[in-house]
């Protein structure tokens, strides 16, 4: 564990926990946006190029974005009388959390047995250049795409159909 | 001669890098780069205030500003001094903290996307695999600082013409990204430096740029289109448009603050027009093959600055667009230009060689182009105004 991922780690928690524990909506926006960045950056420094600068493109520059739209074009922007920013069922949360936890931390220690060539010990990280992202992507994953493509066209025409009015509403 | 001329600044570089020991010359040599570039581009960035200022001035028949030095040169450093020296006003009710940090995401996220430029042979800061991509998501950084600029100002008009922008940002994104997927097919790689080596040949003596092929022109002038867009320049500044909104989303600033949103923006149409370039005029390499004789980086900063020109001149020349013709040409026309060009450009690389795909080519694109702009220039009828509200 270097120096280098230790301080990117304190970025994306403090990231995280200040997009949690912030009263202004905003700042709770911003604040999860530098732990967006801060992923990015360990993505970086795992040598996964493509991954890195994807959650910068598709995070930072338009999840992000979204965040803040639909926090100014709601209600949530407002000023609310001081209120905690914990909630009455916090023990249930916490207890849901801890699980949740618990489910992902077996998962990733767990990871190494789905490598085809598992060894049983971390090797040489392989070098995944873009050429074979897109050579999976067209070649063996291809059902996949189309089936997100499908998604997302959907997704987007739903959205439209949301925000149409019907023919002979009053405006 | 001429290689030592082309090659000099890399040379420098390493003949500094060879004065320290061999553990900090890594850290130098990228220390070095970072300089040059914090120095130069602000450099060019005060010497187009007075081109720009000078141009549109001649352009709307007036003289422009020639007070400070013989024809105005010196006028950047008047700038300079009073934009250090004026008071700098935080309203009361403004978000001081975002308010701060915004211009400051700005430059820093318009400074990174100079490191993966191609600025002459063997004179990038760094060659990554995948520079393009790195580029675009840079560029798509920017949003964020703009957003928090008029937000954090606590004015309405700073807010609505950060939203504007916002939106003509995003919206446009898609055109540019998609425009320059064409040239990612045709090269086969992401990164900058092979791009411009596979534009580095010459038939006949004439060079291999994209911008000459029939699926580059149109790739290239819908570049063109997305970029102006990008960087919130005339005819697509109606975020920042003078007459309306006073100075949008960086009307609560002063001072120093403003000066760096000023360089922000500068500084982000010379990233984009160098990316231009790289992409379809060369980047580095000669028109011809006979002036290959003249220092890369000559060339490369040629056609960034006639780019500069081009985009001066027609700020001075086209009309403002309106919020909504502006977001109708980017989804309605130039979108599906774009997708149709991903398609001329397979076409013509699994065509071959030959005369035929050059004709096949551009007649599908000027067919569609005619076609489309037929469609979109008939006017349907006007009737009451209606009008829609956000529910």
């Amino acid at each position: 564990m270097s120096f280098v991922f230790w301080i990117l780690a304190a970025i994306t928690v403090a990231g995280g926990l200040a997009a949690v524990t912030l009263k202004n909506t905003v700042h709770c926006a911003l604040a999860l946006t530098a732990a967006f960045a801060g992923l990015a950056l360990m993505f970086l420094e795992l040598d996964a190029q493509f991954a890195g600068f994807a959650q910068i493109l598709v995070y930072i520059g338009a999840v992000a974005i979204l965040l803040v739209f639909a926090i100014l074009l709601t209600r949530g922007a407002e000023e609310k009388t001081e209120k905690s920013v914990f909630s009455r069922t916090w023990f249930t949360g916490l207890v849901i959390a801890a699980a949740v936890f618990a489910v992902l931390a077996w998962a990733v220690l767990h990871s190494g047995a789905a490598l085809p060539d598992h060894a049983g010990l971390p090797g040489p990280a392989p070098q995944v250049t873009v050429a074979q992202i897109g050579n999976a992507l067209m070649g063996r994953y291809v059902l996949p795409l189309e089936i997100v493509a499908l998604l997302l066209t959907a997704a987007m025409i739903g959205a439209v159909l949301v925000a149409m009015h019907e023919k002979g509403e009053p405006k | 001669m001429a290689n030592t001329l082309d090659q000099i600044f890399v040379l420098l570089k390493h003949w500094i890098m060879g004065l320290f020991p061999s553990a900090l010359q890594p850290i130098v040599g990228v220390l070095l780069s970072v300089v040059a570039i914090v120095a130069v581009f602000p450099g060019l960035f005060a010497l187009t205030t007075v081109l720009e200022r000078k141009g549109l001035g001649r352009m709307q028949n007036r003289i422009g500003p020639n007070r400070v030095g013989p024809f105005g040169i010196f006028q950047p450093i008047a700038d300079g001094i009073k934009s250090l020296t004026k008071e700098d006003i935080i309203p009361v009710s403004a978000d001081a903290v975002v308010h701060f940090i915004a211009p400051l995401v700005l430059v820093v996220a318009v400074f990174m996307g100079f490191a993966v430029l191609p600025m002459g042979r063997n004179m990038q800061l760094v060659d990554m695999d995948a520079g393009l991509l790195f580029f675009f998501a840079i560029g798509a950084s920017t949003e964020v600082s703009i957003f928090m600029a008029g937000w954090s100002s606590r004015n309405k008009y700073s807010l609505l013409g950060a939203m504007r922008a916002v939106a003509q940002m995003i919206s446009y994104e898609v055109p540019l990204l998609m425009s320059s997927v064409a040239i990612v097919m045709i090269t086969g790689s992401l990164s900058l430096v092979k791009i411009v080596e596979a534009q580095n040949q010459y038939t006949w003596g004439l060079p291999h740029w994209y911008i000459f092929t029939p699926w580059g022109f149109a790739g290239f002038v819908m570049f063109c289109i997305a970029a102006t867009a990008e960087t919130n320049r005339s005819p697509f500044d109606l975020p920042e448009g003078e007459s309306e909104l006073v100075a949008g989303y960086f009307t609560e600033y002063s001072g120093f603050k403003f000066a760096l949103f000023f360089l922000g923006e500068y500084l982000g149409m010379f990233s984009i027009s160098g990316l231009g370039s790289t992409l379809f005029l060369g980047g580095w390499s000669a028109p011809l093959q006979v002036l290959q004789f003249v220092p890369s980086w000559i060339w490369f900063f040629s056609k960034v600055m006639l780019s500069i020109v081009v985009l001066i001149w027609i700020r001075g020349t086209l009309p403002r667009l309106r919020q909504d013709q502006l977001m109708n040409l980017a989804w309605k026309f130039v979108l599906p230009m774009t997708l149709l060009n991903l398609f001329v450009a397979a076409l013509w690389r699994f065509m071959g060689e030959g005369w035929l795909r050059w004709i096949v080519c551009s007649a599908i694109l000027i067919a569609v182009y005619v076609i489309a702009g037929r469609i979109g220039m008939r006017r349907g009828d006007f009737g009451p105004r209606t009008y829609r509200y956000a529910e």
